[in-house]
């Protein structure tokens, strides 16, 4: 294991920013996100959860697709796409908590499956993963329910921080070839001083309010079932219909394909999208959801049973908790879990 | 060996006018008949009633690459609809006023009263508006910068 | 707050168990001390879930516009300012003002979950509010916070008072404020357009178009918004390109302008605590100066400052910083 001391971390973004792209939460007008880093921003790794989530680094809010020139009676599609490894154009993504990163294994499983999405898997292959450990995990969080360990993420580096050091460990071929770029500005050291925080996080989450989620009902078997529980209709009651939840979210994966008409020509882009909003998959006919129950329910079952019964039970919730702190109404997946979760959630 | 020329283009701003059916249009007309010139850069865009204008028009302007929009209307009090324009005077005073607040240059936008017999006033406010609006310079603050791709 | 709390679960009580009421509408106990939900409550029993605490800054009078076309009559417990939202919406015909009873609520100013956890606080198990003092009790203790640094934005600079009620609990009263809340408006106006431009570039860069802001605003009640139907030109969920924020702000600011009751529930919503409410009070602020002093849902009648006119109004291009030259 690695370690660098904190105060000299602005020469470690500086040195991978030498060769290679860095996005890191940084904090602007007052709210923590990710951006790419530059000189004189203020990063900040402390921020357990940053507004949105890193997706937005290899799956954009808004990309443009492909455009149109037209000339005459004459259409040229001009292909946008890049190929970022070709091209030299690295980056990494540092930061990642142990939720975000799973987040990505659910994005993985949609974008990479047949037939595969060009635009994402680009920006995934010129991606390197820095993840960073939990130390300081709020009462929000409820990613061990999904089985996920907030203190050991994976990913290409897993970095641990305390108040003196980031701890540094490699853990793929990526992550060497990233060690091998900074390493000179660390020292060796670091194992006592991690397994130490593992285990004092280790009692937080132990104690953590929604540590006890029970997910058991939400299998493929049930889904009928879950499907027509009259408790949707309170569930929902309150929600605005606002796309907060989907856009917080780290594993919301749906976009909607537009066009913009520019002086050149046309513009297709796609942008994120959310099932909460009314004009969501929006067809010649009208709306396949014409109430907001309706499109609360699709939300949170294909979260916990959709999604889950086509990709052997992996649930596409990840436990980060920004839905619990952002809902303006305050409902979110656990009032969720726990009214429809049956008895074992009482 | 080519010769590199570092000439550079002169600034010719994008000026949207909307100018209403019953007066400044006329007016517009009546310029032209008279042999008042006004720049080639305005470019009118005719409503039914200076209050038909939504502010989502000006936006649009903007957004679509105007470096400046001019609304003219019939003179309070003349108006054609009879109270059209004292809306598009409240609307406007308020938009222009908010757009400033948001720091979009107060000079981008403006609102004359030009009637049916003022083709000499059209010529001089359209000649004053493109001169103001060349001296500020290209509209950075409130354009779509995906609209000028290419260009 | 608690006997306020009582006073009202008991009333709910009454008025559902004669019949008076169908529903009635409140806030629901959440998973912790600091997140109760909008709810309607239709039976006794589910009264038990009833809560009214310092974290219920949401405003209920939108959900009227649904609750009132349903069948019987529905009690809402309103606070000052969302009693001014209430009579907007019935000036624009959107409630049935003859199927709400409405109960006003005292309120003392509510607080912000994000502001008190951004002081290093969490596991918060409740909180005593003594005048200004904020007791925030966690697992391992408590400690003493200044209120007026973890109210709600809205509730900084709000002396609003009930402007409708068919009656009322109120057991404590507000000591009055002396607040001018057009003063971080004025700030504003006083910066250079640059600085100005690049204050709003910065915080609408923030924004994730999520539409809460719209999506909670009493102002906000048009059955298809412009910016969800396709054939408008504008449609557009993207933040792709900084223009797109700022048409939706802009638009949206001047399409509630005349309206806005600054009950402030934007810069509650906002995940990205854009400070929205500055969009709509520099609308108010201006209509004061120019059109006279109006403040939106103070009665359920009249034109509003945009529907209205003087043959003297101010010129446009004599009106600069909100003020006609």
């Amino acid at each position: 294991m690695l370690k660098i001391a904190k105060e000299r971390l602005n020469e470690l973004y500086a040195k991978i920013n030498e060769s290679m792209g860095l996005f890191i939460p940084v904090k602007k007008a007052g709210e923590v996100n990710y951006a790419v880093w530059g000189e004189g921003k203020e990063v900040s790794l402390e921020t357990l959860k940053t507004v949105k989530s890193p997706k937005n680094a290899f799956f954009p809010q808004t990309e443009t697709m492909m455009k149109f020139k037209t000339e005459g009676k004459n259409i040229e599609v001009v292909d946008v796409r890049k190929d970022y490894v070709e091209e030299g154009k690295l980056f990494v993504l540092f930061g990642v908590k142990a939720c975000d990163y799973k987040a990505i294994e659910v994005l993985d499983k949609v974008f990479l499956a047949e037939p595969v999405d060009t635009y994402y898997k680009a920006r995934k292959d010129a991606m390197t993963v820095v993840t960073l450990a939990c130390s300081r995990p709020e009462e929000s969080c409820f990613c061990g329910v999904f089985g996920i360990d907030a203190t050991a993420p994976e990913g290409d580096v897993t970095t641990w921080l305390d108040e003196a050091y980031l701890y540094w460990q490699a853990n793929t071929e990526k992550g060497e070839k990233l060690t091998a770029l900074v390493k000179d500005l660390f020292e060796e050291g670091g194992e006592k001083e991690v397994a130490a925080q593992k285990e004092a996080t280790k009692a937080i989450l132990a104690k953590l309010p929604y540590a006890a989620l029970n997910l058991n009902r939400f299998k493929p078997e049930n889904l009928n079932d879950l499907f027509d529980d009259p408790a949707w209709e309170s569930l929902s009651e309150a929600c605005l219909g606002c796309g907060t939840c989907t856009f917080v979210c780290p594993t919301c994966q749906c976009f909607d394909i537009r066009d913009f008409k520019t002086h050149e020509g046309i513009m297709r882009y796609r942008c994120w999208d959310s099932c909460m909003y009314s004009d969501f998959t929006l067809m010649a006919h009208g709306n396949s959801r014409t109430t907001q129950m309706q499109r609360f329910r699709q939300r949170f079952m294909h979260k916990l049973v959709y999604y889950p019964s086509q990709n052997n039970g992996l649930y596409s919730c990840v436990g980060c908790g920004r839905c619990v702190n952002k809902c303006p109404q305050r409902l979110n997946i656990v009032k969720v879990i726990k009214t429809l979760g049956g008895k074992a959630n009482d | 060996m080519q010769e590199v020329t570092t000439e550079k283009k002169e600034f010719v701003p994008n000026i949207v006018a909307f100018c209403c059916n019953w007066c400044s249009y006329a007016g517009a007309d009546l310029a032209g008949s008279s042999r008042l010139t006004y720049p080639a850069n305005v470019k009118i865009i005719r409503v039914p009633c200076s209050c038909r204008v939504n502010p989502m028009f000006v936006l649009k302007a903007f957004q679509q690459g105007a470096d400046g929009v001019i609304l003219c209307g019939c003179h309070p009090g003349d108006c054609h609809y009879v109270t059209g324009n004292y809306y598009t005077r409240r609307r406007m005073a308020l938009l222009y006023s908010f757009l400033n607040y948001m720091g979009i240059e107060k000079d981008r936008t403006r609102v004359e009263w030009v009637s049916a017999a003022e083709g000499a006033k059209f010529s001089a406010v359209m000649n004053d508006f493109v001169k103001t609006v060349t001296e500020l310079g290209e509209n950075k603050r409130l354009t779509d910068l995906r609209v000028k791709e290419g260009e | 707050m608690k006997d306020v709390a009582l006073k009202m679960i008991d009333r709910a009580k009454q008025l559902l168990e004669s019949g008076e009421v169908a529903r009635v509408i409140g806030w629901k106990k959440g998973d912790f001390c600091y997140d109760p939900t909008p709810a309607a409550f239709e039976t006794v029993e589910e009264l038990k879930d009833f809560v009214y605490d310092y974290f219920c800054g949401a405003n209920l009078s939108k959900y009227l516009i649904q609750m009132s076309k349903k069948e019987g009559k529905t009690a809402v417990f309103l606070k000052p300012c969302d009693t001014y939202s209430f009579n907007q919406l019935i000036k624009e015909h959107r409630i049935k003002r003859e199927n709400v009873y409405v109960i006003a609520v005292e309120c003392l100013g509510k607080l912000d979950i994000e502001k008190i956890k951004a002081q290093g606080i969490s596991f918060v198990t409740g909180v005593e509010v003594v005048e200004k003092d904020v007791k925030v009790f966690t697992a391992d203790g408590e400690t003493t916070l200044y209120k007026p640094d973890v109210v709600l934005s809205k509730c900084a600079t709000c002396t609003k008072t009930h402007q409708v009620k068919d009656e009322e609990i109120i057991l404590h009263e507000r000591p009055a404020k002396d607040v001018n809340r057009f003063e971080e408006v004025e700030k504003l106006e006083a910066m250079t357009e640059e600085e100005r431009f690049a204050f709003w570039r910065e915080q609408l860069s923030k924004c994730i178009r999520c539409n809460a802001c719209r999506n909670v605003c009493p102002a906000c009640s048009c059955l298809k918004c412009v910016f969800d139907n396709p054939s408008s030109g504008v449609a557009a969920k993207a933040n792709d390109d900084k223009f797109e924020e700022q048409l939706f702000h802009i638009i949206r600011a001047f399409h509630v302008a005349g309206r806005c009751t600054d009950c402030g529930e934007c810069s509650r919503v906002c995940p990205q605590n854009i400070p929205l409410h500055l969009l709509n009070r520099k609308f108010i602020k201006d209509i004061d100066n120019l059109y006279g002093e109006y403040q939106a849902g103070e009665t359920d009648e009249g034109k509003t400052p945009l529907t209205s006119y003087t043959e003297s109004d101010a010129e446009p291009k004599d009106v600069f910083n909100g003020e006609a030259k």
